[in-house]
């Protein structure tokens, strides 16, 4: 029996309540600094195209015009954010060179002394470009023939080897030759975008030490040190971050984006300087949670259960694969759902769209799986004449279970929460339904 | 024409934490002259409480009140590795790094106290309430708060503690798709309750019904919240929000709040939800994640409940009211063969 506890399991107030509801949280944008100049950046206005000349000649005649940062001002322009943890190959260009893959790439920084003046030269920047033909559905993208977005040559991410991330748990084509039932869905959804009221921002202000300072809403400070540190080729112990207070993330704070070009442009000037997202950014060319499509097949027996799934779910990583790689990976590893189905195959493909680039949204890969599954839930369910209800019980996993990636089951609550939910909603189980439990299989009334 | 009220049901579950890479959070506690003790991090809140709930923790660990409790946080100067706040993993990660640095604070002002108590260490207890004493006898005991002073004072010594946590690295197994990708896993089950109006297509959420499983609460309250602010994103996802209209085709994106579309608070349904406690094996005081799931359930049951009400399949998100008038005039032209 666990000790009684005497603070965890109290609703205490939370300790920037008052804050918050007060107006008096200091969010990033909440800090100024003399001096400080504004960056702001030239976008592509094309889905994709080659970059043939960038003239800057107007822009530099506006008023409050500081400087320009172009691709050649980044020590290291092409990174990957995962390659911290080893992701390969880095792809994505800082500062755009001579190829733009999505409406609203970063081609220009320009630094200004004012939000008004940057606006003005990014708007006097003339760009040449020559547009190439996009893909946009992430079937085509994958077809012989399809415009190539990666610069290394894949609008597949290579899995050690696949073009997917795969799992082969039993036999399902087996499984189907027997089952009584095959049920088909295909789910399609769009991006979303994580809409935080405090759009992404940081300031890097220059130390008289020689270290900058770096005031951000990132939802990983280490994580976005880490990744400044290698665009700009510095050691770590110049860059201090200082963070912790977010005015919403919902993982749209985990990308690497505003730090890097913001520190830069503190080194080139030696002034604090301020890059913070408008709302038509964060909204038009901040990372969205990836468009799915999902093609599910179920292998279904005359009494409801689930003997076979195959699943194929392609992710629209937009031009850059950010951290959706792993989200198909989390998607490989919940696209059985919480169910214990004996035999399963998934193909899960993070594919290289022209879109704007998907990253990480709270349910990474998980709450499309979830909405698949569950509408297909409902389809077994009436394909074998069971309640919805009933169809769930039936399949629900237990401990003692392994899931399709190989993993022991030892936490699965499913049939209580279930059960509790009836109770909550006044819907009557049978005897049967209310005695199950996932502690182990052994079925039996109450 | 009429307004056809449906009912779906939903049944998740959701992983805490991630595996690439590995998954670490690290914790660092001094204590103060006055016995405060400052918690040490380089984590993120959010806006979900992180903060407030880490306290609670180190408060629950420590063995003292929550006002003697500092959460300095997310200064990469004083702050040691955290991972980021993300995959449900924070409440789960930085908890048990903060146990594991409380444990050793312990230590410390335990061999502090044996001396001022002039008792063997193995005797003495924290009473959880601010104070050591010797075990059974609550005469003899003595404040953290003091305990701490002397530390500093007549001593010389600190009272201080180093957590860390991580789910280590787990590769995939390219072929099979082998991992063990979590820590522990929640549950959710929705029932949505809508109404549609069949001349409009237009979907009114009436109800979210939900039971969670999340293992050990930290804060009831900050659950609630991340469940009534969960209910409200699945139910925005289900019907109204996208950046690209006509995805694939990439054009019409909205640029603000007046494009992009999400229920306003008039639109808010009756949330009710019911929470069971199965801790977790691995997480502090058996925590799980509550954090992202709570927006995974009411979107399949929102969907459901529509084909519940109407007999329209929609099968892609959001389910807009052109996607549900489609599907009428569909079935109604099947009826009429």
């Amino acid at each position: 029996m666990s000790p009684a506890l005497h603070v965890v399991g109290r609703s205490v107030p939370r300790s920037d309540g008052t804050g918050h509801v007060t107006g008096r949280t200091q969010f990033t944008t909440d800090h100024a600094f003399p001096g400080m100049l504004h960056l702001k950046i030239v976008r592509s206005p094309a889905h994709h195209a080659l970059v043939r000349g960038i003239d800057l000649s107007d822009a530099e005649r506006v008023p409050g015009f500081i400087r320009a940062l172009t691709h050649v001002d980044v020590p290291h322009n092409v990174y990957t954010i995962l390659g911290l943890i080893g992701v390969e190959p880095e792809e994505e260009f800082v500062l755009a060179e001579d190829r733009v893959r999505y409406k609203g790439e970063p081609i220009v920084a320009i630094i200004a002394e004012s939000e008004s003046a940057a606006l003005d030269a990014v708007a006097r920047v003339r760009l040449d470009l020559e547009e190439l033909p996009a893909v946009f559905d992430v079937e085509e993208a994958l077809r012989p023939g399809a415009p190539i977005v990666t610069h290394w040559g894949s609008n597949a991410f290579m899995y050690e080897g696949h073009p997917c991330r795969r799992v082969r748990f039993g036999d399902v084509e087996e499984a189907f030759s027997g089952a009584d039932h095959i049920v088909e869905g295909v789910y399609n959804t769009k991006p979303i975008e994580h809409a935080p009221i405090e759009t992404t921002a940081c300031i890097a202000v220059p130390e008289a030490n020689g270290r900058f300072t770096v005031y951000t809403n990132t939802q990983a400070v280490y994580f976005s040190l880490d990744n400044t540190s290698i665009i700009l080729q510095i050691p770590g112990n110049r860059l201090h971050f200082i963070g912790g207070t977010v005015g919403g993330g919902f993982g749209g704070k985990v990308d690497v984006i505003v730090e890097p070009l913001a520190t830069l442009a503190a080194m080139k000037t030696n002034r604090p300087v301020r890059y913070a997202y408008s709302r038509s950014e964060e909204m038009q060319v901040s990372s969205t949670r990836s468009a799915w499509r999902i093609y599910v097949k179920d292998g279904v027996m005359a009494d409801g259960r689930i003997v076979a799934r195959k699943v194929t779910s392609y992710a629209d990583s937009g031009a850059y694969s950010r951290q959706t790689p792993y989200a198909l990976t989390k998607h490989a590893a919940n696209a059985s759902g919480p169910y214990a189905i004996p035999n399963v195959s998934i193909d899960a493909y993070c594919v290289y769209t022209n879109h704007v680039p998907a990253s990480a949204m709270r349910g990474f890969g998980i709450t499309m799986a979830s909405f698949a599954i569950e509408v297909q839930m409902d389809k077994i369910a009436e394909a074998v004449g069971l309640d919805p209800w009933s169809i769930r019980f039936l399949n629900a996993y237990r401990d003692g279970d392994t899931k399709p990636h190989r993993k022991l089951v030892e936490d699965a609550t499913l049939i209580e929460t279930i059960q509790a939910a009836a109770v909550l909603v006044g819907h009557e189980l049978s005897p049967e339904l209310r005695g199950l439990t996932s502690a182990h299989r052994n079925e039996g009334g109450e | 024409m009429a307004r056809l009220r449906g009912t779906g049901i939903s049944a998740v579950n959701y992983p805490t934490g991630m595996n690439l890479g590995g998954d670490p959070s690290q914790a660092l506690i001094h204590a103060t002259t006055s016995g405060s003790f400052v918690v040490s991090l380089s984590s993120t809140d959010l806006g979900q409480g992180l903060r407030t709930v880490i306290g609670q923790i180190a408060a629950e660990a420590l063995g003292v009140g929550m006002d003697d409790v500092i959460i300095d946080t997310a200064d990469t100067d004083t702050g040691p590795h955290c991972m980021g706040t993300f995959a449900s993993r924070a409440t789960h990660r930085v908890g048990n790094a903060v146990i594991a640095a409380a444990r050793e604070t312990r230590e410390a002002l335990l061999d502090v106290a044996a001396e001022e108590l002039e008792a063997a260490r193995d005797d003495l207890e924290f009473d959880g309430q601010g104070n050591i004493q010797v075990r059974g006898v609550p005469d003899r005991a003595m404040r953290i708060a003091d305990i701490a002073a002397a530390a500093q004072f007549k001593y010389g010594r600190t009272i201080a503690g180093r957590g860390a946590y991580m789910k280590p690295r787990s590769p995939v197994d390219p072929e099979t798709g082998a991992m063990d990708p979590d820590s522990t896993e929640a549950h959710a089950c929705t029932v949505a309750e809508v109404e549609v109006d069949t001349e409009t297509g237009e979907v009114t959420v009436l109800s979210i019904r939900s039971a969670y499983e999340v293992g050990q609460q930290v804060n009831p309250a900050l659950v609630r919240g991340q469940i009534v602010g969960g209910a409200w994103m699945g139910m925005s996802h289900a019907l109204y929000e996208t950046t690209k209209p006509y995805y694939p085709d990439p054009d019409h994106s909205p640029k603000d709040f007046s494009e992009y579309l999400m229920p306003g608070a008039h639109e808010m349904p009756v949330i009710e939800s019911v929470v069971l406690e199965y801790p977790s094996s691995n997480g502090p005081y058996g925590v799980k994640g509550v954090g992202e799931m709570t927006a995974n359930s009411p979107i399949p049951a929102i969907v459901n409940a529509i084909y519940h009400a109407t007999g329209v399949r929609v099968d892609e998100l959001p389910v807009t009211p052109e996607l549900i008038l489609r599907g009428l005039d569909a079935r109604a032209a099947a009826a009429r063969g």
